[in-house]
């Protein structure tokens, strides 16, 4: 066996310490990339090019800052509280249900391709957050920040969950063709995309059922954790009054 | 002999990945302004020269490729990148003022516009999805409506303006007034909109030290070539493990099916290709859920949705993730094995 070399590793060694230590994650990546480049001996020069040429050639990552012009201006004339009292005008809507239905059609739809269909800035943040927060507070009253953030969190989570385990079911998904591009240049005959997709779909039932068993249980966690803040603001208000 | 002629067929486009970016270019520009306008701004000049040198990148780039040539904007974007995350790193880059008008406000607001506000929010999905469907081949004499390698791209970029027409008309919110209140939303994101483009970076730049082929021999420093339970178990949580590291499973992916996979499960056991490979990817979105580097997914929405933790949407997700995984581990033992 050829001599193990590590120092390549480095840059890898630097990312988890940087984020462990909660330096700025920009700064982190930035110092391991040039750490790396230093290990394995490529001029300043070069690396400094590298680095222009990637993150130029990824600019389309930054498309998310298109949507977000539209989203404010509806913020500003009270989307996220027409959302909100409109969950509240639908009796029997729990915050449970509305993740539910959503993570069952995200997934659904990722699964046909429809993969622009939602998306955290254009979907959780103006409408799925505040009907799950609206939803909640309908049921429990004005909701305290902890739990405000609980309810958020869970929404975010339910668009990721939903359409990673969905999307590649879809065969023309970028994933799958990577798959099977992959399979080919390593002399792997005889396997389709369709074959790939297919072996999706069981995880995607499972994190369907596993992430739909989790939602059911968050009613009674917000439940619980209400009860809990109202015991002890009770107590706080009774002890100022003693 | 003649020599060889090249035809080039090139198609124009109106929507072109160009011009998109010039488009992204001339929005931070515009915020650029904006900050430097907003007197009770903490950090005023910093935060503005943090956005003005990303903005730089999309207006200026092509243009600077096209005559400066590539090595050079290479470098003066290379340049920018560091100075980027020094700024951020150094703290030098915060919240301004906003206007924001009272939850009161707000509630009349909505009162007053009613239901007909969702419609806006609503058609930038919508749009995008049957733009892409039907309008992707659209051209008159090939010049061509979307570009043809971003059709996506282009039909969100067209959702967002018709969206912005339709939100003007319902709200009498102009075009600017939305670019102006979009401030709010970018500075709570802040430096996690621009950490994606880091990371493809860093990906870069690993490539080139050929970190994968490193991992690859030290992962095969704990094989036992005849365990095939270990071997799954080492290949799933090898995928979650390193997606977790690069931030993407399209990064690990390559490194761990062609060091543990193709060579210990595939030639070694006669693994059936397709399961593993779509099951192993799903092991990698596993990580992807785990990870702060997958920013645009787990921080990103955390800045978006004002959470106190920058961390939360990552605890919420982490027992659906671990709990795939393993289911991800049994399934992949349980079916890729014909024998």
């Amino acid at each position: 066996m050829s001599e193990l070399n590590l120092l390549p590793l480095l840059g890898i060694v630097i990312v988890v310490f940087g984020f462990a230590l909660r330096f700025n994650p920009l700064l982190v990546v930035c110092v391991a990339g040039l750490a790396t480049g230093w290990a394995v001996n490529i001029d300043f020069i070069s690396l400094l090019e590298t680095f222009g040429e990637k993150f130029m050639n990824s600019r389309q990552l930054a498309s998310f800052l298109l949507i977000l012009p539209v989203i404010a201006l509806l913020e500003r004339y009270g989307l996220q509280q027409r959302a909100k009292s409109w969950v509240a005008s639908i009796k029997s809507v729990t915050t449970s249900r509305i993740l539910s239905v959503y993570f069952i059609v995200r997934e659904c739809s990722a699964a046909l391709g429809l993969l622009s269909l939602a998306g955290q800035p254009q979907t959780v943040r103006p409408l799925l957050a505040p009907m799950a927060l609206g939803a909640a507070a309908n049921m429990h009253g004005t909701l305290p920040k902890h739990i405000q953030d609980l309810i958020s969190a869970h929404a975010a989570a339910c668009d990721n969950i939903a359409v990673f385990f969905g999307e590649d079911i879809f065969i023309a998904f970028g994933a799958v063709l990577l798959m099977d591009a992959f399979l080919k240049e390593n002399g792997i005959a005889g396997i389709e995309p369709l074959h790939i997709g297919l072996w999706a779909i069981p995880t995607a039932i499972a994190a369907l059922i596993v992430h739909l068993f989790r939602l059911a249980r968050l009613e009674a966690k917000i439940h619980h954790l209400m009860n809990e803040f109202n015991h002890c603001s009770t107590v706080e208000m009774s002890e100022e009054l003693s | 002999m003649s020599a060889p002629i090249t035809v080039t067929v090139e198609t124009h486009s109106i929507l072109s990945i160009n011009n998109i970016y010039l488009l992204i270019g001339f929005v931070v520009m515009f915020l650029v302004v904006k900050t430097l306008q907003d007197k009770g701004h903490p950090k005023r000049l910093t935060t503005a020269l943090f956005w003005f040198l990303f903005g730089s990148v999309f207006l200026f780039g092509d243009l600077s490729i096209e005559l400066l040539g590539e090595s050079l904007t290479y470098q003066w974007v290379g340049i920018s990148v560091l100075c980027i995350a020094l700024l951020a790193g150094l703290g030098k880059v915060s919240m301004g003022s906003y206007d924001v008008p009272s939850e009161q406000e707000l509630n009349s607001r909505a009162q007053r516009i009613g239901n007909h506000l969702f419609i806006p929010a609503v058609m930038i999905p919508v749009v995008t999805v049957v733009c892409t469907l039907l309008l992707s081949d659209i051209n008159i004499a090939n010049i061509y409506l979307f570009d043809q390698k971003h059709v996506t791209l282009a039909a969100l970029t067209l959702a967002c303006g018709v969206a912005l027409l339709a939100g003007w008309k319902l709200t009498s919110g102009s075009p600017l007034l939305a670019l102006g209140e979009s401030r709010r939303l970018v500075d709570s994101i802040g430096w996690a909109a621009i950490l994606p483009q880091m990371l493809a970076m860093l990906g870069g730049v690993f490539i080139v030290a050929q970190t994968g082929t490193a991992i690859q021999d030290l992962v095969t420093l704990f094989i036992s070539p005849d365990n095939r339970f270990m071997l799954v178990v080492l290949y799933c949580t090898g995928m979650a493990l390193f997606t977790m590291i690069m931030g993407n499973a399209f990064a690990a992916f390559p490194v761990m099916t062609a060091g543990i996979a193709v060579p210990f499960l595939i030639q070694g056991h006669g693994a059936s290709p397709a399961p593993l490979v779509a099951i192993g990817m799903y092991s990698g979105y596993c990580g992807t859920l785990m990870t702060p580097m997958a920013a645009n997914f787990n921080i990103v929405p955390a800045a978006l949705l004002d959470l106190k933790d920058k961390y939360q949407v990552i605890k919420v997700q982490i027992p659906t993730a671990l709990t795939l995984l393993a289911i991800n581990i049994l399934l992949m033992y349980g079916v890729i094995f014909n024998d």
